[in-house]
């Protein structure tokens, strides 16, 4: 483990900036799926890369958090490591790959396997937060369509949807309804993690970089994804279990493996994978 | 006979932009089931009275009264911006004269059609078709148009659909800013007697605003003529047509008999 970089404040941010962002949170988990707009910092890497997530676990970590990062649900592909080692250096704090020993999660576009429990922070790394920027290009008009809850033409989108593939092809940032008003975009997790955001027991928390807005769902919120009553949400299934660890009940990502057209099927959380795989779950092609 | 309440009062209306007059002195009543035409040579105040009296423009002087279902005649000033915009949903349509100003060009007709009713909590996406359908007959536009967009539709076509994506809720009052004068007259003809027919069988009130007087004589019980931002003159409209009284509806009714 690299040492702690001196020179820099904790976290990075200075103090100021860290109560900022705090504030900016606070009001967020007091009006679920609100976005809440803060004075976002220029961050050592690009927009895109985590620019938000990072400045709100930046704001919200302490000495004694322990940090997991995981993008796509891996814990060891070039962001989480890039990211877990930023924090490494600039907090001193613990890391984490295990999702039952982290204080603070900082996802790029995964909920985790592993049930949350209540004190653990989910932060969610979010390209666009506005849902109905496609459908309504003015801001002015999709803040009073917010105030209003006027959310017909997010429907209006699922209906051409359901017209076009004969079933709502949104799979992934589907839209969601947060505490039965703010229609919110749980930033690109597949849909199949909607289902857990609903009366969650840890806190979500979600930071836009580039756009500088925060949102959050606080613990235990009503969190319903959008559908018709006869094209109720649904989540992806799989037809055959991981490959490796057996897994029926987790999110799986198709490998391909040669240019035969051969693939496997993985967990994409990597963790809950080799958690199962060390309990003895043994799938089709483990080593 | 008890006497008919207005469901649109307005008096005095004005709208200025800068020093420049948009329309002033304006004051009539609109009552249920009635047609008024609003006509005008272009640059008349014909619009700016239309998009204030939906309160899409800020008006600077008079009133706007409406009767809502559950409240009776009340100054659209004093309505929070939800009720106004509730009212733009359900209660009022406005048909306006480019269709892509109107509709929604990049998703299908269906969706066109019930997006009123999502907007109004329809969560059904069978009854939104069954609806949408229904309306596209009513406005005779094919059953198989109902998945296309807009963009594949005639002229004649998307202005019947705006009229189905505004009727679907059945509003009392519909606002239309020129509807026809995109189309040629064949395709006018057809539309304005379907228009009739729809305005007649669903006794819905309509302030239409026009420069064609032909229109005006086929669809309207009323004329109002508008000069420089002022109302000229006013009336019956077989009345008005066939004996104008002002010098410019004179001029107007004499230069349409020309041609």
């Amino acid at each position: 483990m690299s040492a702690m970089q001196t020179g820099y404040n904790f976290g990075y941010l200075d103090e100021h900036t860290k109560r900022m962002i705090r504030r900016a949170l606070l009001k967020a988990v007091a009006i679920p799926g609100y976005q809440v707009p803060f004075g976002g910092r220029e961050m050592p890497l690009p927009y895109g890369w985590g620019t938000g997530g990072i400045q709100v676990t930046a704001s919200v970590i302490g000495p004694d958090d322990v940090l997991k990062v995981i993008d796509q649900g891996a814990d060891d592909t070039t962001n989480a490591v890039n990211i877990r080692s930023f924090f490494r250096k600039v907090t001193g704090v613990a890391t984490t790959e295990k999702t039952t020993a982290a204080t603070i999660i900082q996802s790029r576009h995964r909920v985790p396997e592993t049930p949350l429990r209540e004190g653990q922070i989910m932060v969610f790394q979010v390209p666009i937060p506005e849902p109905l920027r496609w459908l309504e290009p003015r801001e002015t008009e999709t803040r009073t369509m917010h105030a209003l809850s006027e959310y017909g033409v997010m429907h209006v989108k699922l209906y051409e949807d359901i017209v076009r593939h004969g079933r709502i092809a949104t799979t992934y940032d589907y839209p969601v309804v947060v505490n039965e008003h703010y229609l919110m975009r749980p930033s690109p997790i597949p849909k199949f993690d909607n289902p857990k955001l609903h009366r969650n027991p840890a806190l979500m928390l979600y930071g836009a970089g580039r756009e500088k807005r925060v949102y959050a769902v606080p613990p235990y919120t009503d969190v319903r994804s959008l559908d018709f009553d006869d094209h109720p949400f649904s989540i992806e299934r799989w037809e055959q279990p991981c490959a490796l660890c057996a897994a029926t009940d987790a999110y799986l990502d198709e490998i391909i493996l040669d240019d035969a057209g051969r693939r496997m099927f993985v967990c994409s959380d990597t963790e809950y994978c080799a958690g199962r795989q060390a309990a003895g779950h043994k799938g089709e092609q483990a080593a | 006979m008890k006497p008919l309440q207005p469901l649109l009062q307005v008096r005095k209306l004005a709208k200025y932009y800068g020093r420049r007059v948009g329309c002033e002195q304006v004051s009539f009543d609109l009552y249920p089931g009635e047609v008024i035409c609003v006509a005008g040579e272009s640059g008349s105040g014909k619009s700016t009275l239309l998009n204030t009296l939906a309160f899409q423009l800020q008006l600077d002087g008079g009133s706007v009264s409406y009767r809502l279902r559950d409240r009776g005649l009340t100054d659209l000033a004093t309505l929070p911006d939800a009720t106004l915009r509730e009212l733009w949903r359900t209660d009022w349509g406005f048909v306006r004269q480019n269709p892509r100003d109107g509709l929604r060009m990049r998703v299908s007709a269906g969706a066109n059609i019930g997006e009123r009713l999502m907007a109004i909590g329809e969560r059904h996406y069978g009854a939104i078709r069954s609806t949408a359908l229904g309306w596209l007959a009513r406005v005779e536009i094919d059953a198989e148009r109902l998945d296309d967009p807009p963009t594949s539709f005639s002229g004649g076509m998307q202005q019947r659909l705006q009229i189905a994506r505004n009727l679907v809720t059945e509003p009392r009052l519909v606002f239309m800013d020129e509807p026809t004068a995109g189309l040629d007259v064949s395709v006018q003809a057809r539309f304005l007697d379907l228009l009739r027919k729809l305005v007649a069988e669903l006794q819905i009130a309509v302030i239409l605003v026009t420069h064609d007087l032909a229109v005006a004589r086929l669809l309207a019980h009323r004329l109002i003529v508008m000069k420089n931002g002022r109302i000229v003159e006013s009336g019956l409209t077989d009345q008005l047509l066939d004996d104008p009284q002002h010098p410019y509806t004179q001029l107007l009714v004499s230069s349409v008999l020309a041609t």
